[in-house]
């Protein structure tokens, strides 16, 4: 085992690729089944999500029977921040993207609309807007009441978290296991605020460019969100069964990146979204 | 599956055999010959498609398809050509070439590396039996805009699905290799001593996990516009679908730079070879293949400037546009100076490398032409679009590829390929190529409108040329499959290093490379 951790480790051989593959291809199957109507569509988008479910506690499972059998040596380790680190790169673009597209409806193509006067004379360009075609009124999410107090539960739960490495980093096992918790909670709060401020908004995903902007904009972030916390609570069985120390512990950190990415994120939405 | 100590270790002796071998590989080296077959089985199932479009412009009128189906042509051999045979085959070479050629072991994620791979195959099965489906497959054009794409059939969301799973393909494998050349290059070798493959391959990377994100974004809006009533491209609801065509070229621009970067990594490594002198030029070939890269995100709009921008906004793009031929022009100089005055021999993939540098100039140029944006006005949609593209992906990105085929077959299978049907391959590819793709630079500038099945008389004469090109062109590949068939199951036996002026650690292993390769660090300089 020694000499293992001398040279860089290099796993054998491993159905896990194929097995993902199997679970993308039934879940993008089942989903062009569903979207079309056709039947069976929604059981095989759900039979593809257990495969996933199945995979990724299998693979991140055996990845982490390696890494406390000592497989990995400093190279992997710095490896895995490597690939952490510009994965959640990745995760900036995707969101760029959909911010890419929020402020150009909101500062070139709505003034474009209504400058234009073809189709719509009446139609006076302002934000948020449901459209020129809009026939109904809606009322837009405020900054100042649930989302503000959201961006408090966030910013706490990173400073939580922070608390949480601190004592990973101390050998103090007792404030690593309350930090995660803390951190935990608060993020499952900020998800159910969220639930409860979707169930009450004035609008829909079909109101215009605000509410496809507004949705998919909040709503992958919330999906984030909910990934992170599926991912700290992982975490917290790991401390609990006694895996990480103060030297090795890249699991944790990666996850706690992740999170602060999905906080920095909500800090964007909540200025161009909610506030400005 | 699961992987126990003692198979870890076996495998470090043997490897499985059978079709486990390549279904659960981990090795970098069975992993690159799955994706170069992958994108070879792909190419020439979109080359069929081509030969379709050709042999209904053999005449006017209509003769073999109906319009809906010559649409369906065109937009699966781009989607498929682009997504199935070029970036495939580049990331072949990637798994083959890069950890053999900084001394890794393998890639840092073999594992993952393989997934990448595997994630192939669903989504070319989704995009293939999108044909056979209800409405059939998408004939919206490759770019997939809507409003055509928010009203097509069920085709359209099984291959907006499969563009999502080749972009986790993209992005997983990106980080694979970024990480591999950050992380496992043998001591000694500084950024700046790696070869140049490898460079243009890591900023290839940074440009895949920049774009292909952007692109899932694109698809993931256009899904919601076509099922959940959104309105990010429908001007009715205060969205605009020309912003589906900013985000999508936004990652569409350096997509097309993702397809030929490591094209120029191939060549800036097949040149000083049979020129049997260094590389000239190499730090500014870095910083050249850098500087490409950044101005690609900077220049996405120069594919709309019909499609309704301020006049500042169109000579911004124009300009930017520009730019881009500086880097470009700088490496096409290195090329000619690293040839100038060495000792030339002219083996295949050379003589491919000196087409790839004169016939990729000629698209750099009519790119060129098609940055300036009052011409592009006129030219816009038409048949030199076509000729120019061609241009830069056939005799670019497609010609790079098969140079370096030939240039690594003798390490990857320990046999020289036939030299003589290798040349036969080489002048039948590039003359069919001149002959199919030259004359669309006179036709577009007359006017012809490409993406549509019937033409006006006057242009009979030269897309008759063009269409007897492309089956020459066609069949050509056919023989290109003929010689690595036979290299690979047999001929001279090849060195460790079989060209006299080869350098790199990739040539002090034996051909054929074994399973393993620097399971200890080898020393660089």
């Amino acid at each position: 085992m020694s000499q293992d951790t001398k040279n860089y480790y290099l796993p054998g051989a491993s159905l896990w690729p194929l097995i993902a593959s199997i679970a993308l291809f039934l879940m993008a199957g089942g989903f062009s089944m569903f979207l079309n109507k056709i039947a069976p569509g929604k059981y095989v988008m759900i039979a593809g999500f257990i495969v996933l479910a199945y995979l990724l506690y299998s693979w991140f499972g055996e990845v982490i029977k390696e890494s406390i059998s000592k497989f990995y040596n400093k190279q992997v380790d710095k490896s895995f921040r490597w690939g952490m680190g510009w994965f959640i790169f990745s995760e900036v673009m995707f969101f760029f993207g959909f911010f890419g597209a929020l402020f150009y409806t909101r500062n070139v193509s709505v003034p474009w609309i209504a400058d234009a006067q073809l189709l719509w004379p009446n139609f006076v360009a302002t934000w948020p807007t449901a459209g020129p075609a809009a026939t109904e009124a809606f009322t837009p999410m405020g900054a100042w009441g649930l989302p503000a107090i959201n961006t408090l539960i966030l910013l706490a739960s990173g400073a939580t978290l922070t608390y949480a490495h601190w004592g990973l980093m101390k050998d103090k096992r007792k404030q690593l296991t309350v930090g995660l918790i803390l951190t935990i909670a608060l993020g499952v709060t900020f998800l159910f605020l969220q639930a409860h401020e979707y169930a009450e908004a004035g609008f829909t995903i079909k109101t215009g460019i605000y509410g496809a902007t507004f949705y998919m904009l909040t709503g992958f972030h919330g999906l984030h969100v909910t990934m992170g916390a599926i991912m700290l609570t992982i975490i917290l069985f790991r401390v609990l069964k006694g895996h990480f120390d103060s030297h090795n512990h890249f699991g944790f950190e990666a996850v706690a990146w992740y999170w602060h990415f999905v906080d920095v994120v909500w800090l964007f939405l909540f200025i161009f979204v909610y506030w400005l | 599956m699961s992987t126990t100590t003692a198979a870890h270790h076996d495998d470090h002796h043997g490897h499985p055999t059978g079709i486990m071998r390549w279904v659960a590989s981990t090795n970098h080296k069975d992993i690159g010959t799955m994706y170069l077959w992958f994108s070879f089985t792909m190419f020439l199932f979109a080359g069929a498609m081509a030969m379709g479009i050709r042999a209904e412009l053999f005449q006017p009128g209509l003769q073999f398809v109906e319009p809906e189906q010559f649409n369906r042509l065109t937009t699966l051999h781009g989607l498929i050509m682009i997504f199935g045979a070029i970036m495939p085959a580049f990331v072949g070479f990637a798994n083959w070439q890069v950890p053999l050629m900084i001394g890794a072991p393998d890639m840092a994620f073999p594992r993952l590396n393989n997934m990448s791979f595997w994630l192939l195959i669903p989504a070319a099965i989704l995009l293939v039996t999108s044909i056979f489906v209800p409405g059939g497959a998408v004939a919206g054009g490759w770019t997939m805009y809507p409003p055509l794409s928010v009203h097509a059939g069920m085709s359209m969301d099984m291959s907006i699905l499969a563009l999502h799973i080749l972009g986790v393909s993209s992005i997983v494998g990106s980080i694979n290799i970024i990480t591999t050349i950050f992380n496992m290059r043998a001591p000694g070798m500084t950024l700046m001593k790696m070869p140049l493959f490898v460079w243009t391959w890591l900023i290839t990377a940074y440009l895949l996990i920049a774009a292909m994100p952007v692109l899932a974004g694109a698809l993931t809006m256009l899904i919601t516009d076509r099922h959940f009533g959104t309105s990010f491209f429908n001007a009715a609801g205060g969205g605009d679908p020309v912003l589906f065509q900013h985000v999508f070229w936004f990652f569409g621009h350096p997509e097309v730079y993702i397809m030929i970067l490591p094209a120029f990594g191939i060549i800036s490594t097949i040149i000083p070879t049979f020129a049997r002198k260094p590389l000239f030029g190499y730090a500014s070939m870095v910083y050249a293949t850098a500087a490409i890269a950044a101005l690609s995100f900077v220049v996405w709009a120069h594919h709309m400037f019909t499609t309704g921008m301020p006049v500042a906004g169109q000579l911004f793009f124009m300009y930017s546009t520009m730019l881009i031929s500086i880097p470009t022009g700088v490496k096409v100089f290195n090329w000619v100076a690293t040839m100038w005055k060495g000792s030339m021999t002219f083996e295949t993939p050379m003589l491919f490398s000196v087409a790839v540098v004169f016939l990729f100039t000629i698209g750099g140029f009519s790119g060129l032409v098609l940055a300036i944006l009052p011409v592009d006005i006129q030219l816009q949609d038409t048949y030199y679009v076509v000729a120019h593209f061609h241009y830069v992906l056939f005799s670019g990105a497609a010609m790079a590829i098969m140079g370096g085929v030939y240039y690594w077959l003798p390490k990857w299978t320990g046999h020289m390929y036939d030299e003589t049907l290798g040349k036969w391959h080489f002048w039948l590819t590039t003359i069919a190529f001149n002959v199919t793709f030259f004359p669309m630079h006179f036709t577009g500038l007359a006017g012809m409108p490409r993406r549509i099945p019937d033409y006006s008389l006057q242009f009979a004469e030269f897309n008759m040329i063009s269409s007897l090109g492309a089956f020459a062109l066609g069949l050509s590949q056919l023989l290109f499959l003929y010689v690595v068939i036979k290299c690979i199951r047999g001929g001279a036996k090849a060195n460790a290093n079989p060209w006299e002026g080869a350098h790199g650690l990739e040539w002090t292993v034996p051909s054929p490379a074994p399973f393993h390769t620097f399971e200890t660090p080898p020393a660089f300089k």
